[in-house]
């Protein structure tokens, strides 16, 4: 894959005078468009999915300006390994009221956004002219060693290698206090059922199976609470997770009457009959 | 050798207080045995140094390098130097000394912290025997604190007293007073000489400009006077009567307030180059007697009136002392009878008030020399040496005093005259209001005589009193023995020995006889309605209400200003700023709302205030 | 084409990774918006290599992806401890360390 990416590179460098700016305002705007994708999902997936295109596209960018081994890592490491971690992680997690965007402390949004908009008119006005110079090629840095993997080698295993060395050091360091935080020490024995069974009753909780979603309802589905036979929302009926997101169900009123008619005896059949007389 | 007539009396001391209750039994007789055996080393020296020739009398035991200073040249040796003058007053101090330690045995039998105070009387006398030992001023002062500390602890030994605890206060605050003058004259000395030994003082004094001696001198007369109590410092030793009366002996006549004296001797080469100082110790010295006989004449309490009777007669050895060298020799030679007679009348006056229930109102005893036989007689030969009347120690001492006095100026000399006629008459007083007279104590008191513990002392002091100074003077004896050490100068009186002696006779006669026809009546009871004079003299001429106006009421008030600047100034402006700071701390902590997202904020805020500043200087 | 356009474009993703981080409450998302500012810097790194004419800047944002990755081990190591004692994933529950 890499040998492909390289000649890709390559065409693009040769023929960069057309090429190339169309290919930047391309996924450039599709880069800002994952971050904003980013900043206003409700849901962390979507966010995390957002992101995962905002770093593809910088991968292009990357190949586009002669760094086809970084694009091709930054595939491999951020949109492969990194963002599937945080997929993972948020499985676990799964849905928080955290997700959604009201802003709970006061002032922090109109601040915040106050502050990005004078951070990105400042940081453009700043980098909008940095470099005075038209940018040198990298051909002659790529071909010293035979192409731009063995350049970014040779830096690693010469100038930097101290730094290569320290940054293993890291990554072991990081995989070894990863486990140590996710490990979980067992200090009392694994519980029996019977155990399990005692704690359930003598907490005083609710002790039968939970009411399914959507008894007496005209939906089967886990986002519709179960109605109570006053016609009023079983609040236990729902999962949590639906909850947190806010997207339960409403109740409308036909169902409602529906309900209460069940509840009396009467059919819906010889309701419909009754209508019919 | 001479180290352990300061060596024993100060182990003996420091064994009685380290060892506790443990000491009980045989620590008095520890103590005696002590205070005797530098007695007896302290003669043996004295022989032998009788047997050296004159040049060869002072001898000086560098017992160990106390301090060193190298790089400031600053070198003081613990030496001791023994000559004619320490050696007079090392035998006055242990032989009197020693006497006053057994006379203790039987007056302070009943107390159950006798072997502390036994314990006291022998620190007592090492600190004076260092003092009067020392070969240089640092070591002298060294010794001179130490008498300072064991005059605290003596006259307040009954702490339980208020008024005792007081009086040592006082006696201690008065002597620092002193102690920051002697303190000062030792720094000039290392300043101005680079030494603080008396030979090296003697000869850098020869060649130093005028203000030297003259600041040295009056510095060295502060520190005399708060030892000696002289004007004005003298307040505190008529209080100092609060302690045992073996204390008040050994205070008065053999440690103590012989130590002012003992000063400007030793530094007569000071004073010497400094009339001024020298006239200023003459002055002091009239004030001082004069002061101290009216006192003396005025108090009923017997000891008080011993009391003011010491500071008129230190008055007189300051005063010889300030002549220069026409008196050094007498002042000593005055000390030494003193000693004696003083030491006499205390103990006899201690004596008295064994007998009569611990009384000291004069005017509550009356005909005792009826049945106080020895008391009366040693009493008695007491009076007729300080009074003056040969052959008695006193006439010897004084009247040279008084020739001296003469030959100086007439101011000097008509002082000394008045003071002696004052002399006689309060003397005479006490002698009549104590001994004869008729009986005035209350019914129950049952007079008796001291055991022999109290009396053998009296009497053997009293045939020192009696005999000192005709033995000392005779042939002139004691000017040549001391005339090495401080010179002598023999006194050129304007009229002949034979007219001042008769003029001194009939002055003291007419003290006597004035007394005498005062007190042919007594009063149980101390007169209310008296003149000026008389009430002036009771309160001790005003000395406690002077010091408390002078120095007493405006440092209550300095203090009392500062205290409310402090209040309210300087504790404002700390709690002012603790306030502020608490204030600001108060309300900066809201702040810190513990939310991420919050302190994320400020970090980006300073990061876009970074950036805009970047441009702007791009810019 | 003038290298100035990729800084300014990676200032933008910059600032909107911050916003993401401000805004946010959710400990996974800020983290992302995290990562966001990191690759925000890379391509500042790779424009910066393209100007200059050598590797140093590919290779230092080589160092910082591999940071990068042992930090969201990590981090979503941290989050997830968090979230096991405090049932809860916002940043806003963390908030002990306050007056």
């Amino acid at each position: 894959m890499i040998r492909s990416v390289i000649k890709l590179a390559e065409v693009a460098n040769e023929s960069s005078i057309s090429f190339e700016p169309f290919v930047f305002w391309l996924c450039g705007g599709l880069a800002v468009l994952g971050a904003i994708g980013m900043l206003i999902s409700h849901k962390a997936v979507h966010s995390a999915l957002w992101v995962a295109l905002t770093m593809i596209n910088l991968a292009v960018l990357y190949v586009l300006q002669s760094a086809p081994f970084l694009g091709v890592a930054q595939v491999v490491v951020y949109t492969g390994a990194v963002m599937m971690l945080f997929l993972f992680v948020l499985m676990i997690v799964g849905v928080d009221a955290s997700d959604s965007l009201v802003e709970t402390i006061k002032g922090q949004r109109r601040v915040g956004i106050l502050a990005g908009v004078i951070l990105v008119i400042a940081l453009v006005l700043l980098l909008g002219n940095s470099f005075s110079i038209q940018a040198a090629e990298l051909v002659n840095a790529d071909s010293t060693y035979g192409g731009n993997v063995q350049g970014i080698a040779a830096l690693l295993f010469g100038k930097y290698v101290l730094i290569f060395e320290l940054t293993s050091a890291l990554l072991i360091t990081a995989a070894v206090g990863a486990m140590v935080l996710a490990h979980k020490e067992r200090t009392s024995p694994r519980k029996t059922q019977a155990i399990l069974a005692k704690e359930l009753f003598a907490s005083g909780n609710y002790k039968g199976p939970l009411p399914a979603p959507g008894v007496y309802a005209r939906h089967n589905s886990v986002d519709t609470p179960a109605l109570l036979p006053d016609g009023s929302v079983s609040e236990i009926s729902l999962p949590g997770p639906i909850v947190a997101r806010g997207a339960v169900k409403n109740i409308n009123q036909s169902d409602l009457n529906e309900v209460q008619i069940i509840s009396e005896g009467l059919g819906l059949v010889s309701s419909e009959e009754e209508g019919d007389k | 050798m001479i180290a352990a007539v300061i060596a024993l009396p100060a182990l003996s001391a420091a064994l009685l207080l380290s060892l506790g209750n443990r000491t009980n039994k045989f620590g008095p007789w520890m103590a005696i045995g002590a205070s005797a055996s530098s007695f007896l080393i302290g003669f043996w020296q004295f022989l032998q140094m009788l047997a050296r020739p004159e040049e060869e009398r002072t001898v000086i035991t560098t017992v160990y390098e106390w301090l060193a200073v190298p790089a400031a040249g600053f070198k003081v040796d613990f030496a001791l130097q023994l000559d004619q003058l320490s050696i007079s007053f090392v035998l006055l101090i242990t032989f009197v000394g020693t006497l006053i330690h057994i006379y203790s045995l039987g007056y302070m039998s009943h107390d159950e912290n006798q072997r502390r105070f036994f314990a006291y009387l022998n620190l007592f006398v090492a600190a004076m025997l260092l003092l009067v030992l020392a070969d240089n001023y640092l070591l002298l002062y060294v010794g001179w604190e130490g008498v300072g500390l064991a005059s605290y602890l003596l006259i307040g030994f009954w702490q339980h007293k208020p008024t005792a605890a007081v009086a040592a206060k006082k006696a201690f605050v008065a002597n620092r007073v002193g102690d920051f003058g002697l303190s000062l004259a030792i720094m000039t000395m290392f300043i101005v000489f680079g030494s603080v030994s008396f030979s090296d003082v003697n000869e850098g004094v020869l060649g130093a400009p005028a203000w030297v001696s003259l600041t040295i001198g009056l510095l060295l007369l502060l520190a005399a006077c708060g030892k000696s109590a002289q004007f004005p410092l003298q307040s505190w030793l008529l209080d100092a009567m609060e302690g045992p009366t073996p204390v008040s002996a050994l205070i008065h006549a053999a440690t103590m307030v012989t130590a002012g004296v003992y000063l400007i001797v030793r530094s007569a080469s000071i004073f010497n180059a400094s009339e001024v100082a020298q006239t200023a110790v003459i002055v002091i010295g009239a004030i001082s007697l004069l002061m101290g006989a009216i006192i003396g004449a005025a108090k009923d309490d017997i000891k008080k009136s011993l009391a003011g009777s010491t500071m008129s007669q230190i008055g007189y050895m300051v005063l010889a002392a300030g002549l220069g060298p026409i008196g050094y020799v007498f002042a000593i030679l005055h000390l030494i009878t003193h000693g004696f007679f003083k030491a006499v009348m205390f103990l006899g006056a201690g004596s008295v008030m064994h007998a009569t229930d611990d009384n000291v109102d004069m005017r509550r005893y009356g005909g005792l020399s009826k049945v106080m036989i020895f008391t009366t007689i040693t009493f008695f030969i007491g009076y007729l040496a300080i009074i003056g009347i040969p052959p008695f120690a006193g006439f010897y001492s004084k009247d040279h005093i008084i020739e001296a006095a003469l030959s100086h100026s007439w101011w000097a000399g008509a002082a000394v005259l008045f003071g002696a006629g004052l002399t006689a008459f309060y003397m005479t007083r006490m002698v009549v209001m104590t001994f004869f007279s008729k009986p005035r104590w209350e019914d129950d008191v049952h007079p008796h005589e001291s055991p022999l513990s109290m009396t053998l002392p009296m009497i053997l002091l009293s045939i020192g009193a009696a005999s000192m100074g005709i033995i000392l003077t005779n042939n002139h004896m004691f000017e040549h023995w001391l005339e090495p050490v401080t010179g002598f100068v023999e006194p050129e009186p304007p009229f002949s020995i034979q007219t001042i002696t008769i003029i001194t006779l009939s002055v003291v006669a007419t003290g006597v006889l004035a007394a005498i026809w005062q007190y042919r009546k007594i009063a149980k009871v101390a007169p209310k309605k008296v003149s000026f004079a008389v009430t002036a003299a009771r309160k001790d001429l005003y000395g406690d209400v002077m010091n408390e106006a002078l120095l007493m009421k405006p440092g209550q008030a300095l203090t009392r200003a500062l205290n409310i600047f402090d209040k309210s100034v300087v504790d404002g402006f700390v709690n002012g700023l603790g306030l502020f700071t608490g204030g600001i701390s108060s309300r900066l902590r809201k702040s810190e709302t513990g939310y991420v997202r919050s302190y994320a904020m400020s970090i980006v805020l300073g990061t876009a205030i970074l950036v805009i500043v970047l441009l702007i200087v791009r810019l | 084409m003038n290298p100035d356009a990729y800084l300014v474009l990676s200032g933008i993703i910059f600032s909107i990774g911050t916003l993401g981080v401000l805004l946010r409450r959710n400990a996974i998302v800020a983290f992302m918006s995290v990562e966001l500012m990191l690759n925000a810097a890379n391509l500042a790194f790779v424009t910066g290599a393209r100007v200059w004419g050598n590797l140093d800047g590919q290779t230092a944002a080589f160092f910082v992806m591999v940071v990068a990755a042992a930090e969201v081990v990590i981090g979503l190591a941290i989050i997830l401890t968090i979230f096991r004692t405090r049932n809860s994933a916002s940043v806003d529950e963390a908030s002990l360390l306050r007056w």
